[in-house]
């Protein structure tokens, strides 16, 4: 089995944000929430760079381990999924992220935040492949169809790569080659414990 | 006097020094600025030390702008690991105390006999006001505890879907009656502070091991011992301390809080929790079965008049010195 990632080349991000619109496009992203999101470091300023970011299918997850009810969980292509019918809404996910990835429908009064969302990696969830209960809760499963992540599908200018970990960290170390630079692989340490050496 | 002052000088900025590291500030990157600008994720991750890697974002949520959060790796260790070994090792061992004391000391008897009267110990309200905090708390910690422990002790055996209505209801009653109970931890504080601040019979009181030692030995107290006081402290400022990082997180991102505010708070909650668990059950065992006449001291508000004399001497001494003996404050047993 692929262990699939997401790589943000931030030296080729543009900060279109057609990935953030993509993303909700595909998934039907309820209001308020952004599975997907571009965040610009040193805005407007010399080493201005941007980076593409959502939940990067951590090795080892966070929110898995530290999910009281034990609603998420890792699938055989490492992407990292959770059971909206199992979620209470309790918010332990999304402090332990490291990326701000969990989120919640409601602002989160009285602790009645409504179950938890986040990016799929476009894999559905526990329901049937491509049932109209997995949409409905999680959105497009385009994996089981053979398909990336529509966000890496579309990206422009080919910033943001989905798919197995070798086969992007090879087209990643290729690019760095070639041109001579790269920011690195970000988010990658605190993810896997593994960075691409360039 | 010089050598206390750079030792004074030491300590404060130790512990500067650890609030520093403690707090996790997010450092905006844009701030830095300038052609030296950090743009590689490693160097930015070495000039920030573990902080927040902060950007700017377009969309209204402005959480987003948190890049890369690395502290959270640390908060689940905490969660999976060390609160799990706090919480087991303050609970059971203060079990595992309290069995070897009972074996060890049996029920803490009235020596005198019961004397057959009575006297006002609590009234009414104070009774409601304990109880009140009493009956919430026991709610609390049992809710709470579901949070660190259910996953491992109740999961396995409750199955998925029924740990999980458990839990989402466990939760909503952790989160409510967290006002009842801080309206009772309030009502304590103001109605037995009085009682509460140190005199000198506390040092002899624990000097004497408040006379728990086998073969009793008196130690003298007024309306509460040391060792009450002790407690009555913890359950002020330790409850304040639950109170206040429990709304933290019932109320995320309020006043300008970050997430490593709210994940120090987590943690604060938890270990502060299960302490406070663990003193209350040794409350417990000593209000009940561990000793003679203290239980209908909260039950039915009156104690035997040798209890009190054996337990709280001062207390009775005032209460009969000012009243006199067969007053309306002590009364007759039916």
């Amino acid at each position: 089995m692929a262990r699939m990632k997401f790589l943000c080349d931030a030296d080729r991000c543009i900060e279109c944000n057609a990935c953030v619109t993509a993303c909700k496009n595909e998934n039907e992203v309820p209001w308020g929430i952004n599975r997907r999101r571009v965040v610009t470091l040193n805005d407007g300023k010399p080493g201005e760079r941007s980076v593409s970011m959502a939940c990067m299918h951590c090795t080892d997850a966070p929110c898995a381990a530290v999910c009281p009810v034990n609603c998420i969980y890792t699938t055989a292509d490492a992407v990292v999924l959770h059971n909206k019918d199992l979620c209470i809404g309790c918010g332990y996910c999304f402090y332990a992220c490291p990326f701000g990835a969990p989120q919640y429908p409601k602002v989160g009064n009285f602790g009645s935040r409504g179950k938890m969302d986040k990016c799929t990696y476009c894999a559905g969830g526990p329901e049937a492949d491509g049932s109209k209960e997995e949409f409905e809760k999680y959105g497009a499963n385009r994996l089981a169809e053979g398909k990336l992540p529509l966000c890496a599908e579309m990206c422009s200018t080919k910033a943001l790569l989905a798919g197995d970990s070798d086969i992007i960290a090879q087209i990643y170390k290729e690019r760095v080659k070639t041109r001579g630079y790269g920011s690195g692989a970000w988010g990658w340490q605190t993810a896997y414990h593994e960075s691409i050496a360039t | 006097m010089a050598k206390l002052i750079a030792a004074i000088r030491f300590i404060v900025g130790a512990l500067a020094l650890a609030f520093m590291v403690a707090t996790v500030t997010p450092v905006p990157v844009s701030a830095q600025g300038g052609p030296t600008a950090a743009t590689s994720e490693q160097q930015l991750m070495q000039q920030l030390k573990g902080g927040v890697i902060r950007g700017d974002v377009t969309i209204p949520d402005k959480k987003a702008a948190n890049l890369i959060h690395p502290a959270g790796r640390n908060w689940q260790t905490f969660n999976t690991v060390t609160m799990k070994w706090i919480g087991g090792i303050a609970i059971l061992g203060m079990v595992a105390l309290l069995v070897i004391f009972y074996l060890w000391r049996g029920t803490m008897k009235i020596e005198g006999g019961r004397s057959g009267r009575t006297i006002v110990r609590f009234n009414g309200f104070e009774r409601f006001v304990h109880w009140l905090t009493a009956s919430t708390f026991i709610v609390l910690g049992i809710t709470g505890l579901n949070i660190t422990f259910g996953r491992v002790l109740l999961l396995p055996w409750m199955g998925p879907e029924a740990f999980s209505t458990w839990s989402e209801w466990a939760k909503y009653t952790h989160n409510y009656l967290s006002f009842a109970f801080t309206i009772g931890v309030v009502l304590v504080f103001l109605i037995w502070i009085g009682q509460n601040f140190p005199t000198a019979a506390d040092i002899e009181w624990l000097k004497a091991g408040g006379g728990m030692g086998k073969g009793g030995g008196h130690a003298p107290a007024w309306k509460f011992n040391a060792g009450q006081k002790l407690l009555y402290w913890f359950i002020v400022l330790g409850g304040a301390a639950m109170i206040i990082s429990g709304y933290m997180l019932m109320f995320p991102f309020y006043y300008g809080m970050g997430i490593g505010d709210m994940e120090l708070a987590e943690v604060f909650h938890g270990v502060v929790g299960v302490l406070f668990i663990a003193l209350i059950l040794a409350h417990i065992y000593l209000g009940t079965f561990g000793m003679e006449g203290a239980f209908e001291a909260m039950s039915e508000g009156t104690v035997d008049l040798n209890w009190a004399k054996e337990h709280h001497p001062l207390w009775v001494e005032e209460e009969m010195g000012s009243k006199g003996a067969g007053s309306a404050r002590t009364q007759p047993a039916e």
